[in-house]
């Protein structure tokens, strides 16, 4: 039957070819505009770890003192000294530290000159933690850390410039004055949003698109990191006249360090939440907090937190799915005139024997198959519109694609749109009494 | 033409009247929020710099082997470098002047600050973007001069890039000193930067120079721009070059040779994206906005095609009425009616068909413009774009159904008589 339906959808889409390339544009322009939005939408929403960002939170308390005028406590990152303190307690099943600072690189033996990277300063939990896949090697141990050894991991795309994508695992590396060993080489990571690096996006109020930028290059041990590129750090901000040495943030009036926690369980993140506000408590006897403000956000909490999806993309999201309405809203209105200007036909049918939900099914099939080749013309819409994306050379340009989920989308919205749009007319023209069109033919 | 006989037999489309309503109503919702959307990036995109732009180029570039540390030695050797580049520069025949600078209007890479009044000021009064650079950067950039003088060359102190200092005498822009002084008389008077306790005396005033950043979070301070004398030194230089008039490719062309032969060791090939390369200020500007232009050509093509498809919704309802009317219309036509009062018939028809449209699509443009207002931070919408959309939607609607309505009006009489 549904054959035979559709052989009457095709007949019938040819007898009145305008009317059809007018409902299948404006499916295929709503779908176009819509689709192409919401994949960027998909694309830069997306959660970066996957069924673990539930249990990955921030933690922060607020060390400025009670006098200093900012008052949107507490602060994005922290001092080093609660930083410090908070992940030498290991109360999380484990927790990182994270710096950023811009550092010269270059390979003694390698042809080419020195590059200016940027340097993440951590610690050995961050790798397991968020899931860093390794291509050769391993990250740092422990004791690396805590005897201060000048090791690093890389970037695969370091690996690639430096030494042609072999295994350097071993091979020496320059980092501004000092050499460093290679211990271990990423395979190609591109966590999206660069979820750790996202403090103070909200000072950009959803404008900043700078956390969809690839990942830091070059990788170290936190103690060995701060010597090896000291003078080089940069502060979130600082209180009083800030660090007495540029770029020299330890022991300074200064927030520069970020912390990340993972806590397996709810329990353990109740716990946690209890061990941070007693070491503000704690910290505000001691006399050296003034505030014993803290908050935990989990990732995803801190994403929304810092605004991370840019508001121009949410804005052409909303009014994509506007036009997508008020194609929708035509194409009822075409279908309609369709369907009820083959009244006589109808009657005909029905008169012969054919139930008004056959009717019904029929129109249906129609609008459909409409729907269909609107996708189709959707899809190739989409494509136009992600390329136009990409040429627009935002940091996230290089991610944006039409995957395979978002293929069946395009198709799957562009059928229901059309089905949506077909279910009044389909209803009016399987109630046409087939009595009174006979009268008149 | 009386109207009730109208209203009447539209009573008995009472499907086909909700759809076009609802549909002009909704299309003139969202198009008249488009097309605001769309005048709000091209009035930002066409704002000025306060730049003379024409024959203006900036070159960025990193030395290669340079100290990269603070330390006064460092900072020495990198200041000779830049110093030996913007003599090397000023040197050739094609061009006007040069500036050492930090940034440039539209460049997106910003050093901002707090402006206060008082020293050690909590909640500093202004927002601002600094530019560091010499004595030659008013002249370079084209910068008018509206009060007091410009900086000596024996005012220009250098800094390292993480250095420190606020500097004794700042120029700035007459918007941020219309902000700070709303009773005029901002020469001479003291302010104090990033809420610190040191003086810095304005000793000239601009007419206009835009910050860095072109869209998004600097509009609210577009305009407060702080000029320090002060040359900063780092592995890596931005230099503003004038060229003589006219002869913008020959100086680019130079200045690229003449960086090479003052010193080999250095990247200049053009990378734009890293910010390293020699461009003119006209590309600069086309960067700072490509996302806003693409944005509005988007929109822009995608209301047309709406209102496309609107209109030819309304052509295939009407067309279908009027199929459906031959028989009535006939009658009307052996009663007396002429084929003019046919066709008014039906135009009068669409007129109230859309009225009820706009009218409802005005509310509904209002109401998405408050709701965009609150959930985007954006401008209250003028009443005009409405106006001007219902003016549109009514003569689109009236273009819509003429061919229809014509058609209409040559059915013959005899239609009457067949088959009732």
């Amino acid at each position: 039957m549904f054959a035979y339906y559709l052989d009457l959808a095709f007949r019938s889409l040819k007898r009145n070819p305008v009317l059809t390339f007018l409902m299948v544009l404006a499916i295929a322009v709503g779908i176009g505009a819509s689709m192409t939005t919401l994949t960027v939408m998909h694309i830069l929403s997306g959660d970066p770890l996957p069924g673990k960002s539930a249990h990955i939170y921030y933690p922060q308390v607020d060390p400025t003192p009670a006098d200093w005028y900012n008052k949107s406590h507490p602060l994005e990152v922290m001092d080093d000294r609660s930083a410090m303190d908070l992940w030498s307690a290991h109360r999380a099943d484990r927790q990182a530290l994270v710096v950023q600072s811009p550092v010269k690189v270059s390979a003694p033996g390698v042809d080419r000159p020195p590059l200016m990277l940027t340097l993440l300063a951590t610690t050995s939990d961050f790798f397991p933690m968020f899931e860093v896949p390794f291509e050769y090697g391993s990250a740092w141990t422990p004791s690396d850390e805590t005897g201060r050894a000048r090791v690093a991991v890389i970037s695969s795309d370091l690996n690639d410039k430096l030494f042609g994508g072999k295994n350097s695992v071993g091979k020496t590396l320059r980092l501004k004055d000092s050499d460093v060993r290679i211990v271990g080489v990423l395979k190609p990571w591109r966590p999206t949003p660069l979820f750790y690096d996202a403090e103070g996006g909200f000072t950009g109020n959803g404008y900043d698109t700078s956390y969809y930028a690839k990942p830091e290059d070059v990788f170290m041990p936190f103690q060995s990191a701060l010597e090896v590129n000291d003078g080089n750090f940069f502060q979130f901000t600082c209180w009083g006249n800030g660090p007495t040495v540029p770029g020299h943030l330890e022991n300074s009036p200064c927030l520069w360090v970020a912390l990340w926690v993972e806590l397996d369980s709810a329990a353990k993140a109740d716990a946690y939440r209890a061990f941070l506000e007693n070491y503000a408590e704690q910290q505000k006897t001691l006399g050296r907090f003034a505030n014993t403000d803290t908050r935990m956000l989990d990732l995803m909490q801190r994403l929304d937190y810092e605004q991370v999806i840019p508001k121009n993309v949410r804005l052409q999201t909303w009014l994509a799915f506007a036009f997508l309405a008020i194609c929708l809203f035509n194409t009822v209105g075409l279908l309609l005139a369709k369907f009820l200007r083959r009244a006589g036909e109808i009657g005909v049918r029905r008169a012969l024997g054919a139930s008004s939900r056959a009717i019904f099914a029929q129109c249906l099939t129609e609008a459909g198959l409409i729907g269909f080749i609107g996708g189709v013309g959707g899809w190739l819409l989409t494509m136009i519109g992600l390329w136009l994306v990409r040429r627009q050379q935002t940091p996230y340009s290089d991610l944006v694609h039409l995957d395979v989920s978002m293929f069946v989308v395009t198709f799957m919205l562009a059928i229901a749109v059309s089905l949506l749009a077909g279910a009044l007319p389909a209803l009016r023209a399987s109630r046409i009494a087939p009595a009174l069109q006979l009268k008149t033919l | 033409m009386t109207l009730p006989p109208i209203l009447a037999a539209l009573k008995k489309h009472k499907a086909g009247v909700t759809l076009i309503t609802l549909q002009i109503a909704l299309t003139l919702a969202i198009v008249c929020n488009a097309v605001f959307i769309i005048g709000q990036r091209i009035e930002r995109v066409h704002r000025p710099s306060g730049l003379d732009e024409q024959n203006l180029f900036l070159i960025q570039q990193a030395y290669v082997g340079a100290p990269s540390g603070d330390d006064a030695a460092s900072v020495e050797k990198l200041d000779a470098m830049q110093r030996g580049d913007l003599a090397a520069l000023r040197n050739l025949p094609d061009v006007e002047s040069v500036a050492a600078i930090n940034s440039l209007p539209l460049l997106q890479s910003s050093w901002t600050g707090g402006v206060g009044l008082k020293p050690d000021q909590q909640h500093s009064t202004e927002h601002a973007a600094y530019y560091f650079g010499d004595e030659q950067m008013l002249k370079t950039l084209g910068l008018q001069l509206v009060a007091g003088r410009n900086f000596t060359s024996s005012e220009i102190t250098n800094r390292g890039f993480r250095g420190v200092g606020e500097p004794p005498m700042v120029i700035i822009t007459k918007a941020l000193a219309d902000k700070l002084f709303p009773n005029g008389g901002a020469l001479g008077k003291t302010v104090y930067l990033d809420g610190l306790a040191i003086p810095s005396t304005i000793i000239g005033v601009v007419a206009r120079m835009q910050i860095p950043a072109a869209g998004g979070w600097g509009d609210s301070f577009a305009w407060n721009s702080v000029l320090q004398p002060v040359r900063l030194d780092a592995y890596y230089t931005r230099t503003a070059v004038r060229a003589k008039p006219g002869r913008l490719d020959a100086a680019m062309r130079e200045a690229r040779e003449a960086l090479f032969n003052a010193n080999p060791m250095r990247v200049l090939e053009n990378q734009p994206d890293i910010g390293i390369g020699i461009m003119p200020f006209s590309e600069v500007r086309a960067r700072a906005y490509r996302a806003d232009i693409g944005m509005a050509i988007l929109m822009g093509v995608i209301c047309v095609i709406l209102l496309c498809v609107t209109g030819a919704g309304i052509v295939g309802l009407t067309s279908f009425w009027v199929g459906q009317r031959r028989k009535q219309i006939g009658i009307r036509r052996a009663l007396g009616a002429t084929q003019r009062d046919i066709l008014h018939y039906f135009q009068t028809e669409n007129l109230l068909i859309a009225g009820a449209g706009v009218v409802l699509g005005a509310i509904l443009a209002v109401g998405l413009n408050l709701w965009l207002m609150k959930q985007f931070q954006m401008d209250r919408m003028s009443l005009l774009y409405v106006l001007v959309g219902v003016i549109a939607l009514l003569a689109l609607g009236q273009g819509a159904v003429f061919a229809p309505a014509l058609r209409a009006s040559r059915v013959s009489p005899v239609e009457a008589t067949r088959s009732v």
